[in-house]
């Protein structure tokens, strides 16, 4: 037999197609095998990774999905999964067709499209030579495009389960989607490998309930199929009852039937003629539909309705113990009637019970096992500003609905989620005046260069406001926290201004926030004036901008432009804003000043100048900005640089 | 896919229009209906034939045998209709021991015609049963061994042509009347197969001046394939709810929510005087647990048929839950607050999050705690599925919170064992 393999699409690649069996070989009735593969259809990593650690559980050398189809997925994607404690790499396909051609062995197909698409999906399914198998997980897929594929799937000899339905599960080999709930059930119900009851009914949580039941009354499950709660089901309970009766590994037949409908007859039928004779035990549930008022009951699967006579749960239930079912008097003697038919069974002889085989155990998933507080993991990040895992998000604590209704602006916000305090109206005024005062300072400063000669050579807006971002430093815009500091060392260690000027004349140092390119005692700085002139009037004491205004007076005796400047302004009416607020220990006025507050001010409101030029230059037009040769000086000649020796 | 009743002028206003578009049959039915918000001067505007014929008319309520009930008014005038309609509108009626309001009729025109011919079109698992008999009207339960049935296979349905009903119609193939039945059913068929009907049944059919008039329809469409026939159906009155069935405001609530989420939520009240109440998880447990309380003997206690699934939400759960409570732990006329038993019931989930949904529940217990007490009630749980020690554990507490009796059962207990406790409380009282 030629090895048909897909091509390996990296090293991490592991999950090895298993070595497709010949069609001709294949016996209808086993429809699943340890070595099933399955195409799984719109992704649903959770669907997914639950067949995947069923594997793991059965001990499977493969994985159970080959491929996953969603459309709209780029070429040579993959899906990362476990599969144990390993990573594989399912890869994922745009169309049935890419993903049944690149895994031909994958015989299965698993359906987890919506309702609306399942039809289509289901078709082409069901056309791909390699398919013999389609579940449809969909509930609310319409009966005439059900029956399309009904007739589809029997003239291509090939098996539906479903739709509106979980799917089934054959123990140690394959499952179906969500088929048996948590890796727990799996394990209490001794899934992981077979049994000998082979079980078929409508409801899929009545499936995995009678997995239970099954797992203390007999050696367990051998499979179980639920076909799906509609009135047409793409399979039969007759159907899955004969493909059991052909299965050798099958010792017991179990079929949980319901109200609505004719299919249970059809296993009358086959019982009747011989064509079933393994021991059936069956019941059909809706007997309470006498109960309701009015001719007609619509229970909560689209298939359980109460009709005729016939499609009464009492007249099934009677017509397939007619036909030598063993159906008890009420669904609470089911499970007295399968221990006994097993017992039987076990005591003539005819059936040795499956071995226990010990379980694999699954390694847990870290963000499970923290929730169930069985480890613990240290946190990467620690945050204390805002907080969006309630309701509604939090500002330093407050909920955002309290924070819309008391603040009065953008420094409110400022205050809450840099300083984490309400700072008073007077102090969150202020920061409101610096951010609107430093917006911008004209296209020629280095920021506003920048961002222009950006926007000019086609960068987009967030590189060009970060282009001018970038120039924002100590030599540009950056000066506050600096002058901030060496304010709060003069007039905290009481340093007269005349010293704290010759000091620093003395360490050959510009004093940070004094001076001037332009402005001068004559020709003052009118943000200065008015940032003063709110201080003045609102600020309950001014003490460092005194202390800063008579250095301003030293210094200015030596030179006219050395005025104390806006930087230096903010920096000081800021100092104010922390010691006359009375909500900074000296500690936290220190920490301020240190690690970039103030700087953190002129940034933010210069964004908004920053953005303002990016756009200005798109809405203009402008060309690539290339600088004139003949305004640089070129010195290489003088300089140059020293060739090697 | 769920099979639901429309109404006999909604079945004839579909097939006239669609006949058309379909198979280019020009049927030319005539009806029009009347109901309380109905305004006679502009339906007589509106279908001028109303003035100019006379009239039949007939309560369009989705049940049956209304000829042999005497609510069917041949022969008659505008005038006599709109008196007929006036009077009876609203009145009750009893029909199958079920008690109902009239509210809406159908008025068509009095037809004087000839033979009167069976037609049954039923969707089946592997086609479409369409059958036929020439002995139709009210007597066809009595002649249904003359009528003959063929079974249109599904991969055949899209190439039928009038020719593929010769026999089905036997000797009546070459009668007059057989061209304009075979027609009939050629477009019937076709309607049928692309509005999603899942029965349509004409009895009975006339053939006047060489069409095929029916004279009585009815018909049921798969209300799954809403998504696909949103235009095709515009302007029937979907689904109405059947005859007598008078939805108490909590039914309707949960059908309206049952509606608009992808999980599956169901009440139905079935005696609002009832000491058993049930709130089941999954379609198929649902019914065991009715069936159950009936086999123990306990039917005639049994409040409601409840039913939760599809993995709904704690927020869905718990607003379920509510609507569930508030019928279960209404007060009783005179006073007596007797022992009532709360279900919550269900087997073992696949993928529904257990804890999700009792969280849900316990919510809602919290909510109607005061009624929970004043009515006596004790609350018997089972369950199993993803964490269902957390949802079993958040059940034992709210017990232990609210100081209402409670028994927590998992996986281990068989899942209809509460049923027995329950009712032998109410009965009983504690042990």
């Amino acid at each position: 037999m030629a090895a048909c393999r897909a091509p390996v699409r990296s090293p991490s690649f592991n999950a090895i197609n298993a070595e497709p069996e010949s069609a001709t070989t294949r016996d209808p009735n086993i429809l699943f095998t340890r070595n099933s593969q399955a195409i799984f259809f719109n992704f649903k990593p959770k669907p997914v990774q639950r067949m995947l650690d069923f594997d793991y559980l059965c001990a499977r050398e493969t994985p159970s999905i080959a491929a996953i189809v969603a459309a709209g997925s780029p070429e040579n994607s993959f899906s990362k999964h476990f599969f144990g404690n390993e990573e594989i790499a399912i890869g994922v396909y745009n169309t049935i067709s890419d993903a049944a051609s690149a895994r031909p062995n994958a015989d299965i197909f698993i359906n987890f499209a919506s309702q609306r698409s399942a039809y289509d999906s289901s078709m082409q399914a069901l056309h791909q030579p390699t398919i013999r198998v389609v579940a449809i997980i969909a509930e609310g897929v319409p009966e005439s495009q059900t029956k399309r594929l009904i007739a589809e799937a029997r003239k291509l000899g090939k098996w539906l389960i479903g739709p509106a339905t979980v799917g089934g599960i054959q123990a140690g080999a394959f499952r179906i989607g969500d088929t048996a709930g948590t890796i727990d059930n799996i394990v209490h119900c001794k899934l992981h490998r077979p049994g000998c009851v082979g079980f078929v009914s409508k409801s899929g949580g009545m499936s995995n309930e009678m997995y239970n039941v099954l797992s203390r009354t007999t050696d367990g499950l051998f499979e179980g199929i639920a076909i799906g709660g509609d009135a047409l089901p793409g399979s039969t309970l007759a159907d899955h009852a004969k493909r059991f009766e052909h299965n050798p590994q099958v010792k017991i037949i179990v079929v949980l039937g319901e109200i609505g409908g004719r299919d249970e007859y059809s296993l009358v039928d086959a019982l009747k003629s011989g064509k079933i004779r393994k021991p059936v035990v069956a019941w059909c549930s809706g007997t309470c539909a006498k109960l309701f008022a009015g001719d007609e009951v619509q229970f909560g699967h689209a298939g359980a309705k109460s009709g005729g006579e016939e499609e009464s749960a009492q007249a099934k239930n009677a017509a397939l113990r007619d036909a030598g079912a063993i159906v008890p008097n009420a669904f609470e003697g089911l499970e007295a009637a399968i221990t006994d038919v097993y017992r039987k069974l076990v005591e003539s002889g005819k059936h040795t019970p499956a071995p226990d085989v010990p379980v694999r155990t699954l390694p847990e998933d870290l963000v499970a096992a923290q929730a169930a507080g069985r480890v613990r993991v240290p946190t990467n990040f620690v945050t204390t500003i805002s907080d969006d895992r309630g309701d509604e998000p939090r500002f330093a604590g407050k909920p955002i609905s309290d924070v819309m209704e008391k603040a009065g602006g953008i420094g409110d916000i400022v205050s809450l989620l840099w300083f984490k305090r309400t700072l008073p109206t007077w102090a969150t005024k202020f920061l409101e005046m610096v951010l609107m005062l430093c917006a911008d300072h004209g296209p020629c400063v280095s920021g506003a260069h920048n961002a222009i000669v950006a926007a000019r050579a086609g960068k987009d807006l967030v590189s060009c406001v970060a282009s001018g971002m970038l120039t924002i430093g100590p030599r540009f815009g950056g000066a506050v926290d600096g002058a901030a500091r060496n304010f709060l060392r003069g007039k905290d260690e009481n340093i007269p201004p005349f010293d704290f000027v010759e000091q620093a004349k003395k360490a050959g140092i510009r004093l940070p926030g004094i001076g001037h390119r332009i402005k001068s005692v004559d020709n003052p700085d009118k943000r200065v004036e008015l940032l003063i002139d709110y201080a003045r009037k609102n600020f309950p004491s001014t003490d460092y901008l005194n202390y800063a205004l008579e250095v301003e007076k030293i210094t200015t005796a030596k030179s006219g432009n050395l005025i104390l400047n806006v930087d230096g302004t903010i920096a000081a009416l800021f100092l104010d804003v922390m010691k006359a607020s009375k909500m900074f220990s000296p500690a936290e006025v220190k920490q301020v000043t240190s690690i970039g507050y103030l700087n953190g001010l002129f940034l933010l409101s210069r964004t908004i100048g920053l953005v303002g030029h990016a756009l200005d230059q798109y809405r203009l037009n402008q060309p690539l900005y290339r600088h004139q040769q003949t305004d640089v000086l070129f010195v290489n000649e003088e300089i140059g640089y020293v060739d090697e020796q | 896919m769920a099979r639901k009743k429309i109404r006999e002028y909604d079945s004839k206003s579909l097939i006239n229009k669609h006949a058309k578009r379909l198979a280019n049959l020009d049927l030319n039915i005539k009806t029009a209906q009347i109901n309380a918000s109905t305004n006679f001067e502009a339906l007589a505007a509106a279908n001028p034939w109303l003035l100019q014929t006379k009239l039949v008319v007939k309560p369009d309520m989705l049940f049956g045998k209304r000829g042999k009930s005497g609510l069917v008014k041949l022969n008659m005038t505008y005038d006599e209709v709109v008196a007929f309609c006036r009077e009876k509108l609203g009145s009750k009626v009893v029909i199958n021991n079920v008690c109902g309001e009239i509210t809406t009729f159908v008025v068509e025109p009095f037809t004087p015609h000839g033979a009167e011919y069976y037609v049954g079109l039923g969707s089946e698992r592997d086609g479409i049963k369409v059958s036929f008999g020439a002995c139709g009207g009210i007597d066809i339960e009595e002649n249904w061994d003359q009528v003959a049935h063929m079974l249109i296979p599904t991969e055949e349905v899209d190439n039928i042509n009038p020719d593929h009903f010769n026999k089905l119609l036997g000797t009546h193939a070459a009668h007059a009347d057989g061209p304009a039945i075979k027609a009939f059913l050629d477009a019937a068929l076709k309607v049928f197969e692309q509005l999603d009907f899942t029965l349509m049944e004409i009895n009975p059919l006339a053939v006047v001046n060489g069409v095929a008039l029916p004279l009585d329809m009815r018909g049921e469409l798969d209300d799954t394939a809403l998504f696909q026939n949103t235009k095709n159906w515009h302007g029937a009155e979907l689904f109405p709810e059947p005859f007598g069935a008078k939805m108490s405001a909590e039914e309707r609530t949960i059908r309206d929510m049952d509606e608009r989420t992808g999980a599956s939520l169901k009440l139905t009240v079935l005696n609002p005087n009832g000491n058993i109440w049930a709130m089941v998880a999954g379609g198929g447990a649902s019914v065991i647990y009715a069936d159950t309380v009936g086999d123990l003997g306990y039917a005639s206690q049994l409040g409601n048929y409840a039913e939760y699934s599809g993995a709904p939400t704690r927020e869905e759960t718990f607003a379920y839950a509510k609507e569930l409570l508030k019928v279960a732990t209404r007060p009783r006329e005179g006073g007596d607050a007797g022992r009532r038993a709360l279900l919550i019931g269900g087997g073992v989930a696949n993928f529904t999050d257990v804890a999700a949904t009792f969280a849900g529940i316990v919510d809602a217990l919290r909510l109607y705690q005061d009624a929970i007490r004043a009515c006596n009630m004790r609350i018997y749980v089972r369950r199993g599925g993803p964490n269902y020690r957390k949802g079993l554990e958040l059940m034992t507490e709210i017990g232990k919170e609210l100081g209402v009796p409670m028994t927590v059962n998992g996986p281990e207990t068989s899942m209809t064992r509460i049923c027995a406790d329950a009712i032998d409380y109410v009965e009983h009282g504690a042990a």
